[in-house]
């Protein structure tokens, strides 16, 4: 996995907050550029792909951070 | 009698976790808990007086759902019927199969009965649903029909949580000989019971009769055996001294609402409409749910950035009542398993029902309050 632009550690952060960490913070990447949103809130699994889906990003995937926490991995369409 | 006209009171908007006790239902539970004390198997006239009105209810409550009396068992809860309806068919089918194939989006009720019947050594297949919370009927159909021997099939007739019918009678047909539990709690006395099931759950606090009374309907002929211990009584399905004044209340809700029902409906199904085309049109807010094969009295919506319960309590300061999927402040309860199987955001959920007597003027102050609510629940989280 090619490494990304950003990292948002989110860890201990309950729903909605690690959404909202990534609305405040996805301008700080270029179009094109990528966030890892790394949550151990279960909402995130289903809340950073729908955040994709409403504000028109696309959802790359999940991936394993090294502690074990899931990381989310969005891409800035614009 | 609740005088809809006056000014604004408190609104309750949660219909779908519990139905006003409609008047009918008053006046029967006054009536029979006067005139009832009796157990209904004694041979004496008050337990023969017990026994008729007992009669009746199962009578009036089989006519209303298009089924025969012998049918319907009344039981302490809508949850208690989904239990014991389950788990007698996976015991009327245990030599044929262990395998029970679940919805991905069915209430808990079904899903803790599927996780005992794992817990006791069965299968259990959760199968999909798509972003409307329809079950995908292909994989549930194919699911129970290849592989190992299923030996039963659960599907709930409306989602009580975003509204959307599923495709009950299709899937029930496609099933050939494998029998269905329908859950049938979100939608009895609202909708009709879709056809094909073999067992089928209701409730009757939720379409205006007493609390503490589920309705347990078993096919004439089905493979149904009491999982429970079987106690003396007439009736195997039964479960102990029935509440008779309650069951009678319960009948009498629900032919009136039945009655009611034509207009009831297409009142309702309008002003859900017309939450569903307003509340959209708040930025960032996800309205989820069939827009049109859905429950009459039910939306659901989740908005971006919120959570749900501070949205749930700030609307209920303003005197509206609803209901949430969201479990943000908690660190121990999981979201809505619902909205997470449909890929719905699960934070900053609202679930919107109406009572039988939720008016116009109602539903359009709610609709002025909620974009002021979510603006200012949403400055206040940074995000504007």
């Amino acid at each position: 996995m090619t490494p990304v632009d950003l990292v948002l550690d989110c860890r201990g952060l309950l729903c909605p907050v690690p959404v909202i960490r990534l609305a405040q913070r996805i301008a700080e990447v270029p179009a094109g550029g990528t966030v890892a949103v790394e949550a151990d809130d279960v909402a995130a699994a289903t809340d950073v792909p729908a955040w994709c889906r409403m504000r028109g990003h696309e959802y790359v995937g999940a991936v394993t951070a090294q502690d074990g926490t899931p990381s989310y991995v969005v891409r800035r369409v614009a | 009698m609740a005088d809809d006209t006056g000014p604004a009171g408190p609104t309750y908007l949660d219909a779908a976790s519990s139905e006003p006790l409609h008047p009918a239902a008053r006046e029967a539970l006054h009536a029979a808990a006067d005139a009832v004390h009796a157990d209904p198997r004694r041979g004496h006239r008050a337990g023969r007086e017990a026994r008729l009105v007992l009669d009746n209810a199962r009578a009036a409550t089989a006519q209303c759902l298009g089924v025969r009396p012998d049918e319907v068992t009344f039981t302490p809860s809508g949850t208690h019927a989904v239990h014991l309806g389950l788990l007698g068919l996976l015991r009327g089918r245990a030599r044929v199969g262990g395998r029970l194939v679940v919805g991905a989006a069915e209430h808990s009720a079904v899903l803790n009965t599927a996780r005992w019947h794992e817990d006791a050594g069965g299968e259990v297949v959760e199968v999909g649903v798509d972003r409307t919370g329809r079950v995908d009927a292909d994989a549930l159909v194919a699911a129970a029909t290849q592989g190992p021997p299923t030996a039963a099939v659960a599907l709930q007739s409306a989602n009580h949580e975003v509204g959307t019918v599923q495709p009950v009678a299709e899937v029930a047909r496609r099933l050939g000989d494998v029998p269905l539990l329908l859950d049938a709690c979100a939608s009895a006395g609202r909708l009709a019971l879709p056809e094909g099931w073999t067992v089928a759950a209701a409730s009757a606090h939720k379409w205006g009769g007493p609390a503490g009374i589920g309705v347990l309907l078993v096919r004439k002929g089905a493979r149904w055996r009491a999982p429970y211990p079987v106690d003396d009584r007439a009736e195997e399905r039964s479960t102990g001294f029935e509440n008779v004044p309650a069951a009678l209340a319960a009948a009498a809700a629900l032919q009136a609402v039945v009655a009611e029902r034509a207009e009831t409906v297409t009142r309702q199904h309008a002003l859900v409409a017309r939450i569903r085309d307003a509340v959209a049109r708040i930025p960032d807010v996800d309205v989820v749910g069939d827009p049109e094969e859905r429950l009459p009295h039910l939306v659901t919506f989740s908005c971006l950035y919120l959570d749900g319960e501070s949205l749930v309590t700030e609307l209920d300061r303003l005197g509206f009542a609803v209901a949430s999927g969201s479990a943000c402040t908690s660190s121990v309860l999981e979201p809505s398993h619902v909205l997470a199987a449909m890929g719905a955001l699960t934070h900053g959920n609202v679930r919107v029902s109406l009572t039988r007597a939720t008016t116009e003027a109602e539903v359009e102050r709610f609709l002025t309050a909620l974009p002021e609510v979510v603006a200012r629940l949403r400055a206040q989280a940074g995000i504007g």
